[in-house]
């Protein structure tokens, strides 16, 4: 089993993936930052029993609510991953890779409501409340398997 | 008479956001319109004030697709504003950086976003259940291109280590040879990938335009040579604003680019081979007489083919550069700023590419002027939609939208680029 952080540095609130893997390595959960081209996503999976995915979503809920997301069991809704046109979305990189049958057996994606993409850092606080009780699911997801 | 509205409110599979067109009025096409309606981005205007060393890391991005692309023109437009020369050793590597942006370009391409067009699937995500090892390849070559423009320039999305006069950092010889090996065994697969371009159901469809590319006395063109094309030009970059000229058309928000005189005309693969068939290497000819490319193709669809060729081509090219690597003495040639004016057009992968700077002796920009590959190619896009869609205005409306969406992916447009979703609609008027 797996953690990927998935985000961009540089976009307030879709950092919050690469800033959850950050503090799960600082209690000692092995997780991995990912940036940048999602076809590359799928080498990280290959061969993992299990993922857990963390990733910034904009799907117009209050900012900081956690969608709680079991992709192994179905497909992931598309327009939660506002996927982006020039490389393929997170939701694409797991159907895709589904559909390829390297998909691991268990699939658990954690989506935290945004509030601020606009270029910069630092995270909003309803992002940046919502993430301590999230690494403290995933820790413990990890730690219970 | 045919007077029928059909409406695509979204063509996925392109590079950004725009919308098509196409109304028919008593069975005739009354009208094409190729709309671009991404806002602005005003990159020609933040460019003014900055320093000529920084044009080639904020034009890089202009595009996450072809962020080498707008490196290379940027750099070698400042090049020739300062007069400088460029040794063979950095003129070798950036060849390497540039065919690592084809190969995941063109792999992207084929095999994600137009191979569904030809086998009947909706997208790569349906295409790949029943045609795995079609899809895994595709993203095997992807990724061995985007291995070449990291190794070379830190990282496959905006890449950083280009600069004026050549990189920040070089690799050593030792640095490349693995990848070499990499290489290979993807060189071997593209060239059964061209062979089986070959087998997909191709449509029998010719569109004459004028062909606009680079050519270069020895090389298939990337960096260097003249601008030609089919119908007798033959230019310097320098000499580009003479001969072509940009217009605003209210239905778009990228600018139209013509050949002052003579309209619209096309960049990119389809005019590379077609002007430069004879600077491929003999075994990237081989195999394009094996599978049957004419001298000359005029069939928009057969550019996937086209496409996998040069694909090909940049494995061997890539493969060539590394095995005759020698690292430059220093990584990058000195460049002192002057007041001057620089152009330069390079072949992106979706086409030709032109920037021109104006900078004073401080080296700080004054004006800049890009012209990308899709803003040269939106009229022709649209002059072939109407000539397609004629003698096709009765076909049932399903079947006449999917071919139209198919047909401008024959052009890999890059809206982005020009300024982001394709939008088609094709409207039949009472």
């Amino acid at each position: 089993m797996i953690v990927v952080g998935l985000g961009h540095e540089f976009r307030h609130d879709d950092a919050a993936g690469l800033v959850a893997a950050r503090r799960l390595r600082e209690r000692g959960v092995a997780a991995l930052e990912h940036e940048g081209d999602l076809a590359t996503l799928m080498d990280q999976w290959k061969g993992a029993d299990g993922v857990v995915l963390v990733d910034a979503v904009w799907s117009g809920a209050a900012p900081g609510t956690v969608h709680r997301l079991d992709a192994g069991a179905s497909p992931l809704p598309r327009e939660l991953f506002k996927s982006s046109t020039h490389a393929l979305g997170l939701a694409d990189a797991v159907e895709l890779s589904r559909a390829l049958g390297t998909l691991p057996a268990r699939v658990l994606v954690f989506g935290i409501e945004g509030r601020d993409f606009t270029a910069g850092v630092g995270l909003s606080a309803e992002v940046e409340g919502a993430l301590s009780s999230l690494v403290e699911e995933v820790a413990s997801c990890m730690k219970s398997r | 008479m045919t007077n029928k509205t059909i409406k695509v409110d979204y063509l996925a599979r392109v590079e950004g956001e725009g919308a098509m067109v196409v109304r028919i009025k008593n069975g005739r096409v009354a009208d094409v319109k190729l709309k671009i309606f991404e806002p602005p981005r005003f990159f020609e205007a933040f460019l003014r004030g900055r320093s000529y060393m920084e044009a080639p890391d904020i034009t890089a991005r202009i595009c996450g697709i072809c962020p080498v692309a707008y490196q290379m023109s940027a750099v070698h437009a400042m090049e020739d504003a300062l007069a400088v020369a460029i040794p063979r050793s950095i003129r070798e590597l950036r060849r390497l950086i540039y065919c690592g942006e084809w190969i995941e370009s063109h792999a992207l391409h084929i095999f994600m976003l137009h191979a569904p067009d030809f086998l009947g699937y909706p997208d790569a995500i349906r295409m790949a259940k029943d045609h795995p090892k079609l899809v895994q390849q595709g993203l095997e070559l992807k990724k061995l291109g985007n291995e070449i423009i990291s190794l070379l320039a830190g990282r496959a999305i905006h890449p950083v280590n280009v600069r004026v006069g050549g990189f920040y950092r070089v690799p050593a010889r030792q640095e490349l040879a693995p990848l070499a090996e990499r290489l290979k065994h993807g060189c071997d697969a593209c060239r059964d990938d061209v062979r089986w371009t070959r087998t997909l159901p191709m449509r029998e469809y010719s569109h004459d335009t004028e062909f606009v590319a680079l050519r270069h006395p020895t090389e298939y063109p990337m960096n260097e040579g003249r601008l030609v094309s089919s119908r007798g030009l033959d230019i310097h970059a320098r000499e580009y604003d003479a001969h072509f000229e940009e217009e605003h058309v209210a239905h778009s928000n990228a600018l139209h680019s013509v050949i002052k005189g003579r309209g619209a005309y096309l960049t990119g693969p389809l005019a590379r081979y077609n002007l430069n068939r004879d600077r491929l290497p003999a075994s990237v000819q081989e195999v394009a007489r094996e599978v049957g490319l004419a001298a000359t193709c005029r069939n928009p669809f057969e550019s996937i083919i086209v496409r996998a060729l040069e694909m090909l081509y940049a494995f061997e090219e890539a493969i060539r550069v590394i095995a005759e690597y020698e690292p430059p003495e220093v990584p990058a040639v000195a460049c002192e700023p002057r007041a001057a004016t620089g152009t330069a057009c390079t072949e992106a992968p979706r086409g030709s590419l032109y920037h021109r700077y104006t900078i004073d002796a401080k080296g700080i920009i004054q004006d800049a002027k890009i012209v990308p590959p899709t803003s040269q190619n939106q009229k022709a896009i649209e002059d072939d939609l109407r000539q397609y869609v004629a003698p096709r205005v009765d076909m049932p409306t399903d079947q006449l939208r999917a071919e139209c969406e198919q047909a401008i992916r024959n052009y890999d447009p890059c809206i982005s680029c020009a300024t982001h979703f394709l939008k088609l609609e094709v409207e039949r008027e009472p």
